[in-house]
């Protein structure tokens, strides 16, 4: 398991990097979910007043 | 092609295929992360150092195909003015930022234990910076402007103009002379990666279009409902305008 940890010494290149992959790809789907909720929450918002 | 620039259509056919393509991504990606980690071998002279490659290569594929596809799109949408098409282009845009941006650290972390240095101006370093720098510009010229059809006009016409890096980055490594490598994957002759590398690299590059599509997807359908949220509202300010108006009469 430390063996893996330290991926051959390189173990400071390795992890940010997958680390900083991780981190923007992560980010990309919050950001887009979260506007697309928005705008979602503000359509039925719409949606309701007009009914009444 | 036209019939889905519909985007009631596309409403209806994204939501058909986002949970596909979202599966699809989770999947690549969880068994791509597996391989590159765990099965994928260390390299010969690079030693665990390569498994960077796994993330490096696929986001640059991605950052390149993005802008590709934000070109097209901005042609499109130029030509024949399709509906979709700047709405398509715009949800591109960031995601291809990220991509680049995934690709610039990451190969600096690559750059630094192989070639010794964090960066250098290479043709090919350059090149793939300036696309970042494209994409940033793109956003904010496209929100620079009060009428959103002038941004997403003056953004297409960047975007175009900006599709000339594409060439550049893909041929940067054989017309000058760099420290980056050429291409190893997509080259006359077949690629120089070994199988054991080369599956975990096509399953992540795999996983990495889908997460692409999918996120693409989701954000088309962000800003067609917010192009309708938009005239829902000015219709509103209509209908306010004739019952203020009623009375005078």
């Amino acid at each position: 398991m430390m063996d893996f940890l330290a991926m051959g010494g390189y173990a400071r290149f390795v992890w940010p990097a997958y680390g900083v992959a991780v981190l923007v790809l992560a980010l990309m789907a919050i950001v887009s979910f979260r506007s697309w909720r928005h705008r979602q929450r503000l359509w039925s918002e719409i949606s309701t007043t007009r009914r009444r | 092609m036209h019939r889905f620039a519909n985007p009631a259509r596309f409403m209806r056919l994204s939501e058909r295929l986002m949970p596909w393509c979202t599966a699809g991504a989770v999947g690549f990606l969880a068994v791509g992360f597996y391989l590159a980690l765990f099965v994928a071998p260390p390299d010969y002279q690079q030693g665990e150092a390569v498994r960077i490659m796994f993330v490096h290569v696929p986001a640059a594929w991605m950052a390149s195909f993005a802008y590709l596809f934000m070109a097209v799109a901005s042609a499109v949408a130029l030509i024949w003015r399709h509906p979709l098409a700047d709405l398509a282009a715009q949800a591109a845009a960031p995601l291809g930022a990220g991509f680049t941006l995934i690709c610039l650290v990451t190969g600096s972390l690559w750059g630094q234990p192989m070639w010794g240095t964090w960066w250098v101006w290479d043709a090919r370093l350059t090149s793939v910076l300036v696309l970042f720098f494209l994409y940033l510009g793109y956003i904010a010229l496209v929100h620079a402007f009060d009428d959103p059809t002038r941004g997403a006009r003056a953004g297409a016409v960047l975007a175009l103009v900006g599709a000339v890096n594409l060439p550049i980055i893909k041929f940067s490594v054989d017309w000058w002379n760099t420290l980056h490598q050429p291409a190893s994957v997509f080259r006359i002759g077949g690629p120089t990666v070994d199988r054991a590398m080369l599956v975990p690299l096509l399953v992540m590059a795999v996983g990495f279009t889908l997460y692409f599509a999918a996120l693409l997807m989701l954000r088309i359908r962000t800003a067609i409902l917010e192009s309708r949220l938009r005239a829902a509202r000015l219709g509103e300010v209509e209908i306010g305008a004739e019952t203020v108006a009623g009375p005078a009469q």
